[in-house]
C-alpha cells in the first residue's frame, strides 16, 4: 500500500508558554520549541504499522520552508521511506483551502492508496484533510482511531465519537483519513536515527513543477485570515495561592476539607 | 445578507442542544436573521425532530432518505449541495459530525470555512469577524473571513447561549424530492459503546485528575497515592490515555466521561475545552500547573503554580498526617 502522510511543524505547546508580541498581532516565536504536530506523528506511526503488515511505502509531505525540513528528517528516522518539502514563495499566507489545494496537486502527480493527516494542528482547524478529500473526490473520515486493511480496495476504520464510543465504518480506497491521537504508540526517535537520514535528499517541488495556479493559493486566494491574537479574560480566574509550597499545601488542605473533599 | 442555515444534529428523534445555540450564532452574524434549520434523516425519528424545531425555527427543511438513517457526512454533504442556494452561510456544531461534514462542504460550495468558532463579532462589508482559540486555548485569535461566496462555520458547543425568545410556529418544508440517489465511499457499520472500566469515575464526589504534566507512567502512582490518602478516585485528561498510562474509562472530557464531582483536583492539566466539556455540575476546581498561562487557571477556583511531581507527594504526606491526627 502506498501511503502519503501530510504533516506540519508547529510550536510545541506542551513545552512552551505562549506569549504575545508587544504589538499583539502574533505570538512570540523566538524562543519557541517546534516539533511535528502531535497527531501527524501518530499518523506517520500508523502508516508505518500498516506497511509493516501489508507492504508498501510511506511518504511524508509538508508545505513550508527549509525550516520545516527537520520534521521530515525526524519522520524518516522513524522509518518513512520518503520526505517531500513542497516549497514556493507564492504559498505564503495560504489558508486551509490553499494548503489543501497545494497537497491535491502533489497527490495527483503520484499514486497513493491512502492519505493520512493529523486530526488537527495546534493553530489549525481540523480542515485540511476534509478539504483535500473533497478536492480529490475521495471518501473521508475524521477522528480515526483504528485502521484495519480488509483488502486492496477497502479499509475498516473506527472513528472516535462522543463519550469514548466508536463508530465503525467501511471506506473505499483511495481515501483520506484524519488520525486522532492515541491510535498507537509512536516509536522513539533518537539523535542517532536522525543523523543516519541526514544526507538523504529531500525533493522540494515548486508551484510550477506541480502545475499549481498561483492565483489559487497564498494570501491572494485566502478567504480566511488571522487578524491578531489576544489573551481572553474568560471567567473570573482562579484565586492564586502564592505562599511557600508548605503554606499552599496547608491552605489547600483546609479548602478541600471545607468543600467536602476529605471523607 | 446571505441566507443563514443551521445544520441540525439529532439522535433518536431528539435535536442536539446545539440546535438552539446555532440560532444565537446566526443572530450574531445578522441581528435580523431568521435562520433556516436543515435536518437530514429518515422515518418517524426525522419527523419528530422537525416537529420539535417548529417552536424555535421559522422554517425547517426536511431531507428524508433511507440512506440517511445514520448520519453519514458524505451523503449529507451531497444532499446539502443540491438544496443550498448560492452564497449560503451554513452553521453546524463543532463535534464529530460537524468536523466530518464542514471542510468538504466548503470545498463543494466554494465557500469560506472557519472552524470551532467561539464568538462572532459581526460583519463589515463581505468580511465576517470571529474569535477562535489556538494553542490549546492559551491564546485567542480574531479571524476575518470573506463570506461573499458563502461560508461554512463550525460553532463550539456551549459557546453560544440559547436566546430567550417567544416560541414561533414554524413551517416544515420537505426538500427530499430534490436529492435523488445517494451513495458514498464510506459506509456505517456499527457503533461500539465504550467499555466500563474498573472504577466508575462518574460516581465519585472527589477526583484527583492528572494531565500531561505527570510526564511519565512511572509518576502515575503519585496521584494514586494521593487518591488513596483522600479515599477518592484518579481520573485524567486525554494525553494520559493517549500515552496508555491510564485506561480510557478514566478520561474526563468530550471524548471520555462526563463527571459531576463536588471537588476536582486538576494536576498538570492545561484545561482544553474538550476536557472542560466533561466537567459538569460546577465543581470546586483546584488547579496545580507549572505553566502560569495554562487555561485551567481561568476556570479554576483556586490555582497554584508549582511542579506537580514535587507538590503531589508533599500534599499526600499532609493528608496522611492530618487523617492520622484526626
Amino acid at each position: 500500500m502506498e501511503i502519503l502522510v501530510c504533516a506540519r511543524r508547529v510550536p510545541d505547546t506542551s513545552e512552551n508558554e505562549i506569549q504575545l508580541t508587544s504589538a499583539g498581532n502574533d505570538i512570540e516565536r523566538d524562543d519557541l520549541v517546534y516539533s511535528i504536530n502531535e497527531p501527524d506523528n501518530y499518523a506517520v506511526e500508523e502508516a508505518l504499522q500498516i506497511t509493516a503488515r501489508v507492504g508498501g511505502t510511506v511518504t511524508v509531505v509538508t508545505v513550508g520552508t527549509e525550516e520545516d525540513e527537520e520534521i521530515l528528517r525526524r519522520e524518516m528516522a522513524m522509518g518513512a521511506t520518503h520526505g517531500v518539502l513542497i516549497s514556493d514563495d507564492v504559498f505564503a499566507g495560504s489558508d486551509g483551502k490553499g494548503i489543501a489545494t497545494i497537497l491535491s496537486a502533489f497527490v495527483r502527480k503520484g499514486r497513493y492508496d491512502l492519505i493520512l493527516t493529523g486530526v488537527q494542528a495546534e493553530d489549525g482547524g481540523a480542515q485540511v484533510g476534509g478539504m483535500l478529500a473533497a478536492i480529490l473526490d475521495y471518501p473521508f473520515a475524521s477522528l480515526v482511531n483504528s485502521i484495519e486493511v480488509i483488502d486492496r480496495k477497502k479499509l475498516k476504520i473506527s472513528r472516535e465519537i462522543a463519550g469514548g464510543n466508536k463508530e465503525i465504518n467501511e471506506i473505499d480506497l483511495p481515501c483520506v483519513l484524519s488520525i486522532q491521537t492515541g491510535i498507537n504508540e509512536p516509536r522513539y526517535v533518537g539523535m542517532r536515527g536522525i543523523r543516519q537520514v541526514a544526507s538523504i535528499p529531500i525533493p522540494t517541488p515548486s508551484a510550477a513543477e506541480l502545475g499549481i495556479d498561483p492565483a489559487t493559493v497564498g494570501e491572494i486566494a485566502a478567504k480566511v485570515k488571522r487578524v491578531d491574537y489576544f489573551v481572553p479574560a474568560l471567567g473570573k480566574g482562579a484565586e492564586m495561592l502564592e505562599g511557600s509550597r508548605e503554606e499552599n499545601i496547608e491552605k489547600l488542605f483546609e479548602l478541600v476539607v471545607a468543600k467536602g473533599g476529605v471523607k | 445578507m446571505s441566507r443563514i442555515f443551521a445544520c441540525i444534529i439529532h439522535k433518536a428523534g431528539v435535536a442536539d442542544d446545539s440546535a438552539v445555540e446555532l440560532i444565537t450564532a446566526a443572530k450574531a452574524i445578522d441581528t435580523s436573521a431568521s435562520p433556516t434549520a436543515i435536518v437530514a434523516g429518515s422515518g418517524p425519528e426525522l419527523d419528530a425532530v422537525c416537529e420539535s424545531l417548529r417552536s424555535s425555527y421559522a422554517e425547517t427543511w426536511k431531507i428524508s432518505n433511507q440512506a440517511l438513517a445514520y448520519p453519514n457526512a458524505e451523503l449529507i454533504r451531497k444532499a446539502l449541495v443540491k438544496v443550498l442556494p448560492p452564497q449560503a452561510i451554513v452553521l453546524v456544531a463543532h463535534e464529530h459530525f460537524g468536523i466530518d461534514l464542514a471542510p468538504g462542504l466548503s470545498v463543494k460550495t466554494n465557500a469560506a470555512y472557519v472552524s470551532d468558532v467561539l464568538a462572532i463579532e459581526g460583519v463589515e462589508g463581505a468580511q465576517l469577524k470571529v474569535v477562535r482559540q489556538e494553542f490549546g486555548g492559551q491564546v485567542s485569535a480574531h479571524v476575518r473571513c470573506d463570506i461573499s461566496a458563502g461560508a461554512v462555520i463550525t460553532v463550539r458547543p456551549g459557546a453560544f447561549k440559547p436566546l430567550a425568545s417567544a416560541p414561533t410556529n414554524g413551517i416544515v418544508v420537505d426538500k427530499s424530492g430534490q436529492i435523488g440517489e445517494l451513495s458514498a465511499g464510506r459506509r456505517y457499520v456499527e457503533t461500539i459503546v465504550a467499555e466500563a472500566g474498573d472504577v466508575d469515575i462518574t460516581k465519585h464526589n472527589v477526583l484527583v485528575s492528572i494531565g500531561r504534566g505527570i510526564q511519565e507512567k512511572d509518576n502515575v502512582h503519585l496521584a494514586q497515592e494521593l487518591a488513596e490518602a483522600l479515599g477518592v478516585a484518579v481520573s485524567c485528561s486525554r494525553p494520559v490515555v493517549d500515552a496508555k498510562w491510564l485506561e480510557k474509562s478514566r478520561q474526563v472530557g468530550s471524548s471520555g466521561k462526563t463527571v459531576k464531582p463536588k471537588v476536582y483536583l486538576a494536576f498538570g492539566i492545561s484545561g482544553s475545552f474538550q476536557h472542560l466539556a466533561g466537567l459538569k455540575g460546577n465543581p470546586f476546581i483546584v488547579a496545580v500547573n507549572k505553566n502560569p498561562k495554562a487555561p485551567i487557571f481561568q476556570v479554576a477556583d483556586v490555582g497554584i503554580v508549582d511542579d506537580i511531581l514535587e507538590f503531589i507527594p508533599e500534599f499526600t504526606n499532609k493528608v496522611t498526617e492530618m487523617r492520622r491526627a484526626a
